[in-house]
């Protein structure tokens, strides 16, 4: 196949941007989206990530350009583009519900925006006939739209997008339609074709394992502002707050006063044991500390750190499900290969441990 | 919170967009000119008299005896015509959506909720008049009663319950068929009778609906011109005495004043229908039926139903086949035979009706465009964008629908006869070919965009989003996607119009000249000399003409349409 990388990957700014809404309900205005305050890389894959309302999609629709900022500008490469219409923008949105156009066949549709460009009819043909190969549709180019799976529609939209070299692709949620299995192999396909073609990519959705596992960074958002932005192994071991660590993952919390602390690390007591952690926070010894622990980095044994009594046993196939408790708090434990090992069962006393690296101090 | 800022973008973005600028500046311009003005200038005219700004106007109208007693007149019959149409329409449509009925019962209703649709308005005052009148041919040749009057009161009630069930039918059959049958089911599960079913379950539902309905109806009484002209005698209603006033009485001012009382009448109950009714309807009534119902079988609710309705159908098919054939006897009331078709050709040569056809033809012809692409403009505006003045044009554009015609009529000689404020700037329409085109767009412009509207409601917005965002400007949106799209709502738009625009009456006999021959003037004029006859000819030759153009609509939908090719690949 011949080299498709877009020639100009474009990066892009958004210089403290707000949106101000207005409540249908109560008639007040309110931010729907505040102060954010970010910088894309050119060729990068960057995932706005966040619960429903978050302004994750009012934020991409700024950037298409279909909702204008109050506050802040928006650069494209080195330029403003706040007051560009969004046909004047070089940016390609995948949209949630494909928005394919149903009066056109495939080949139609993918031509539109090359067509629009007047591009010579040979040269739309090769590079509509090129994006259809790369999307894994060659063949199709006389279907009908509805004549197309789910799946299949979803690159069509992609294809369409794509044939425009758009200096920035944005993807508005383009998975939630399809059933999960299918979500999982086009999401490594995005990710694969957004790789080969080296094309700066901004990608909207709320479901975080899409998002860890696709994107160069992730920007999580909550209530308008960005909670934390960072790489998919930050965010998920690193995470600077409650809210993120919960909707990264499964997570557990254990509370206790903190009694020692020395270059990067600190001590906890955790109902009087003391539990060393990592952690990148100014603490001192007496603040309240907050241990953050994935359920699959907690081994349960015989012996161990502290003391738990099992509350739930539950076997999952490639893991064994427990919930302990450990004083008061409870605490999920996600026990892998379970074939090999002891399984503690309800109303058991048994112990918890995990290294510390994998341990984190709010 | 500064607000400013994105207001001021999307401001900038409108400026850089000088088709959509141009496309929204002019739609203003002429809903503001040809919509808003006249009413304002009625209003303006009939509170300012010689001294400045009195009452004196409407005090001297509500001195008339004859305006008072046509208010009341006016709401009497609104009021009971609404409530009839609204049960036999609601009849109609449960039988429809809940009896199992054999296909040719299904025929006849399709027919008696199209009819409405093609006919002229006062075809059934017609028919009426010549099946019960004084010459009826049942009351006087079947029944032997010589001085039946069914001039007044009963004859418009009859005749405009005839006319707009069917309408109440077609909006009961759709909310009927949004009731999702388990709740029904449900109900009945719990040990409840049908009838018990109806009364707890389905009438409750079915309620907001139904004030909707008869709201709906109780508007198109008050506002009907047509059929008290023919059928009331000296009962009068609000529309026909603004008209008296103007032709008979010559008075331009009391008429406005008058035109703003009926208006102010349908207006309240507009705001009732659409801000309070419609959206309880659409709250009760919310989701689709999940799947298909159980037809009621039993044979002793199916038959006297069925029959009933069956009846009821075809009393309203042989009014309106009573125009055409009367134009084929003789002498109507005294000689049935041999048929003849001197009428007709009376029609040509004696009353000029080719220029008559001529003229309503050409007229509606540019019309009708004109006004399907104004109302897709506007439903696309609407449905489709964010921008400033957006509600002012939905809301005249709306708002037009609760205006009668005769008000419109009467603000347009007050508004353009002297030009702009009495100014003499824009008179030069008035009079021409060009006023009356005006007021054929405008009277159909609201049901034009009222199924724009939901036209493209159906299609996602992402799409013409995606299409702007690949980079096409605001009218190749509109041209190379949002068009095709709603082809079909597009097309039928277009005849819709042209019929409406070559039946209408009330606006356009207030404002025609002598230099214009209309159809349905004529028939009106007819049908007041007591030309029975040849009032029928010109009706018949009318009807053919809008049916010949639905018909040729849905064969030009079924080759072209959009479905078809959605719909072929399926």
């Amino acid at each position: 196949m011949a080299d498709m990388r877009v020639k100009n990957p474009k990066g892009v700014k958004l210089d403290h941007i707000s949106k101000i809404y207005k409540d249908p309900k109560t008639g007040k205005d309110f931010y729907a989206v505040h102060d954010v305050d970010l910088s894309i890389a050119p060729g990068s894959f960057v995932t706005l990530l966040g619960p429903s309302g978050c302004g994750k999609t009012t934020t991409l629709r700024m950037i298409a350009g279909f909702e204008s900022p109050d506050e802040g500008e928006i650069y494209l490469g080195d330029e403003p583009i706040n007051a560009l219409t969004p046909n004047k923008r070089d940016t390609a949105m995948v949209f949630q519900s494909y928005a394919l156009f149903p009066h056109y066949n495939v080949f139609d549709n993918v031509a539109y925006g090359l067509r629009l460009r007047k591009v010579p009819k040979e040269e739309i043909a090769r590079r509509v006939t090129d994006i259809l190969a790369l999307v894994e549709l060659s063949g199709m180019e006389q279907r009908m739209t509805n004549q197309l799976s789910g799946g299949q529609q979803q690159r069509v939209a992609l294809a369409r997008a794509l044939v425009v070299e758009p200096g920035v692709l944005l993807f508005d949620e383009p998975l939630s339609n399809l059933d999960a299995k299918l979500r999982v192999q086009m999401r490594t396909e995005i990710r694969r074709i957004q790789q080969q073609l080296g094309i700066t990519a901004i990608y909207v959705t709320h479901d975080q394992s899409e998002a860890m596992s696709i994107s160069d960074n992730i920007i999580l958002m909550r209530g308008g502002v960005i909670a934390q932005m960072g790489s998919p192994l930050e965010i998920y071991y690193r995470p600077n707050s409650e809210f993120v660590a919960d909707f990264i993952g499964e997570c557990n919390f254990l509370k206790g006063p903190v009694t020692g602390v020395e270059q990067g690390r600190a001590v906890v007591a955790i109902d009087g044991t003391p539990v060393p952690v990592v952690t990148d926070k100014q603490v001192r010894p007496g603040d309240e500390g907050e241990i953050v622990l994935r359920p699959e980095a907690i081994r349960i044994g015989e012996e161990g750190l502290l003391p738990c009594r099992v509350e739930l046993s539950c076997f999952m196939g490639s893991y064994q499900n427990y919930h302990v408790r450990v004083g008061d708090t409870l605490v999920k434990i996600t026990d892998n290969c379970p074939i090999n090992k002891r399984i503690f069962n309800v109303g058991e006393h048994a112990f918890i441990s995990f290294d510390e690296d994998c341990a984190h101090l709010l | 919170m500064a607000r400013g800022q994105s207001a001021a973008l999307d401001r900038k973005k409108l400026m850089a967009d000088p088709i959509m600028m141009t496309t929204i500046v002019l739609l203003i311009t002429f809903l503001t000119l040809f919509i808003l003005y006249p009413l304002a200038i009625l209003l303006v005219d009939s509170l300012y008299g010689d001294g400045g700004l009195t009452l004196g106007t409407f005090q001297r109208i509500f001195q008339m005896h004859t305006f008072r007693r046509a208010i009341t007149n006016t709401l009497k019959v609104g009021f009971v015509v609404g409530i009839l149409s609204t049960l036999i329409g609601l009849l109609f449509a449960y039988v429809e959506v809940y009896v199992k009925m054999r296909r040719a019962v299904g025929g006849l209703f399709r027919v008696v909720s199209m009819l409405p649709v093609v006919s002229p308005p006062f075809v059934l005052s017609l028919s009426m008049i010549m099946l019960f009148g004084k010459a009826g041919l049942i009351t006087r040749f079947l029944l032997g009663i010589y001085d039946n009057n069914i001039y007044g009161y009963w004859g418009i009630v009859i005749v405009q319950t005839l006319t707009f069930f069917p309408v109440c039918y077609m909006m009961m059959k759709g909310l009927l068929k949004n009731i999702d049958p388990s709740m029904e089911e449900a109900a009945r599960d719990m040990g409840a009778s049908r009838w018990k079913v109806f009364c707890t379950v389905t009438f409750p539902l079915l309620l907001p609906g139904l004030g909707n309905a008869f709201l709906v109806t109780f508007i198109e009484s008050i506002a009907d011109f047509a059929n008290p002209m023919i059928i009331g005698g000296s009962y009068d209603t609000l529309a026909t005495t603004i008209y008296l006033q103007i032709t008979g009485a010559m008075d331009k001012q009391g008429a406005a004043a008058m035109a703003v009382v009926l208006l102010c009448i349908t207006l309240a109950m507009f705001a009732v229908q659409k801000y309070y009714l419609e959206r309880k309807t659409a709250a009760t009534l919310t989701g689709k039926a999940s799947r298909a119902r159980m037809l009621i079988e039993d044979k002793s609710v199916t038959i006297p139903l069925t029959i009933l309705c069956s009846l009821a159908a075809v009393f309203v098919i042989m009014m309106y086949i009573c125009v055409p054939i009367g134009a084929l006897f003789p002498t109507w009331g005294y000689k049935f035979t041999p048929l003849t078709f001197k009428w007709f050709q009376q029609v040509f040569t004696r009353y000029r009706g080719l220029q008559a056809f001529r003229d309503s033809f050409v007229l509606s012809l540019i019309a009708s465009p004109i006004t399907a692409l104004l109302s897709m403009i506007i439903s696309y505006l609407v449905v489709k964008r964010q921008f400033r003045g957006k509600g002012f044009i939905e809301a005249v554009s709306i708002l037009a629908m609760a205006v009668p015609g005769t008000v419109l009529g009467v603000g347009y000689i007050r508004g353009f006869a002297n030009g702009l404020f009495h100014t003499g700037v824009l008179s030069g329409i008035y009079g021409t070919g060009a006023i009356l085109v005006i007021v054929f767009v405008v009277r159909s412009l609201p049901t034009g965009t009222r199924s724009g509207i939901s036209a493209l409601r159906q299609i996602d917005k992402s799409i013409e989003e995606s299409a702007y965002d690949m980079g096409a400007d605001s009218l190749k949106v509109f041209t190379s996607v949002t068009l095709p799209l709603i082809k079909d709502s597009f097309l039928s738009g277009l005849v819709t119009a042209f019929v409406r625009s070559i039946t209408a009456i009330s606006a356009i006999i207030l404002l025609v000249t002598p230099s214009y021959l209309l159809i349905t003037v004529q028939i009106n004029e007819f049908a007041e000399k007591g030309a029975y006859s040849i009032a029928c000819a010109f009706a018949t030759i009318l009807i053919l003409i809008t049916y010949g153009s639905v018909v040729l609509m849905n064969l030009v939908i079924k080759r072209f349409g959009t479905s078809r090719t959605i719909k072929e690949a399926e």
